[in-house]
């Protein structure tokens, strides 16, 4: 996984962006970087820290303890550990990423990484108590009602639509430096 | 406050760790660094991206979007809701203030869903962790789930 140039597209077409918004719309532009700058310090505020507790992860937990609550025979244990993992964390979806990364490695099977992404995204208790004062209690547990049922059949289904050799051959790919392109 | 905790609680795991085997906590260190420098230039793009959209979509625009009813509204909503990322507290505001301005509980509930699980800024990242197909089927699947847990809110609220 090293950076190479081209992964930084992204960043060089936004820049480039703004750069001819700042000529247009000077306002729009300021008010871009002030965002981009804020969000780069939640950023900052959330990731690499747990890039360092992955690594932790990594060489303290032996692969056969996520293997036997995350693993291909998990069942639906397997999916009630995701889900609890999930709604335990706080924070946002892309602090997830490298989560998922670590638990696929040391062998959780793919719904249960699903299902860990979809939970982390939609079930959190701050989230519940919000809709429940904003809008009713009613809502909240509705939704969460039929949420959960959504996110298990997702994780299920893509399990099904991905072949465990593609996913393998993915990971193996994004392993090598500079392989994917974006 | 919560990267305050984080980072103290990380300190304090790096620091038993390294009482307890200095050689296994160099090289967790070593992995850390490594996916971070890894992930870097797509967090980045996302970060720079954000900003933009955030800029272009200001939070009163996608009020004005919600007035639209309907399944034009609907599907707006809930692609709305897909591409734009934003912090939890934002976000709380604006489902709250949505609501007040009278969204249909039916679309706020898409829009929530989309929101959360669904994150087209977030997939350069998505991507570089667990490649193109995963993350084109996860969003899509999540999609779709939005749009259905919507319309079932809708028929039973």
């Amino acid at each position: 996984m090293k950076a190479k140039l081209v992964d930084y597209r992204l960043l060089f077409i936004v820049l480039a962006a703004n750069l001819a918004l700042s000529l247009w719309r000077p306002e729009t532009a300021r008010l871009a970087a002030l965002n981009s700058t804020g969000f780069l310090l939640e950023v900052l505020s959330i990731v690499p820290p747990v890039m360092v507790l992955m690594g932790l992860l990594d060489v303290w937990v032996p692969r056969r303890l996520v293997e036997a609550h995350l693993g291909p025979d998990s069942g639906a244990v397997g999916a009630g550990v995701a889900m609890l993992l999930g709604t335990a964390a706080a924070g946002p979806l892309y602090a997830a990423f490298p989560v998922a990364v670590s638990l696929r490695k040391k062998g959780a099977r793919l719904a249960n990484i699903v299902i860990f992404l979809g939970t982390w995204g939609a079930i959190k208790i701050p989230m519940i108590l919000m809709e429940s004062s904003f809008i009713s209690l009613r809502f909240a547990l509705l939704r969460l009602a039929l949420t959960v049922p959504c996110i298990l059949a997702c994780g299920y289904l893509m399990e099904r639509l991905m072949p465990e050799q593609e996913l393998a051959q993915t990971e193996q790919e994004l392993a090598q430096p500079g392989a994917v392109d974006a | 406050m919560m990267s305050a905790v984080l980072y103290g609680g990380t300190a304090l795991a790096v620091f038993v760790s390294w009482r307890l085997d200095p050689e296994k906590t160099r090289r967790a260190l070593r992995i850390g660094a490594k996916s971070l420098h890894g992930l870097a230039p797509r967090i980045l793009g996302m970060v720079a991206l954000v900003g933009l959209v955030l800029a272009l979509v200001p939070p009163e625009v996608i009020r004005k979007l919600f007035s639209h009813g309907g399944i034009g509204g609907f599907s707006l909503v809930a692609a709305i809701g897909s591409i734009v990322t934003m912090p939890a507290p934002i976000a709380f505001a604006l489902v709250g203030s949505l609501f007040k301005l009278g969204a249909a509980p039916a679309s706020l509930a898409t829009f929530v869903t989309t929101l959360t699980m669904v994150g087209v800024m977030t997939a350069p990242m998505e991507i570089s962790c667990f490649g193109k197909r995963f993350t084109l089927l996860r969003q899509a699947l999540s999609f779709v789930v939005a749009i259905v847990i919507g319309l079932a809110m809708g028929v039973l609220l």
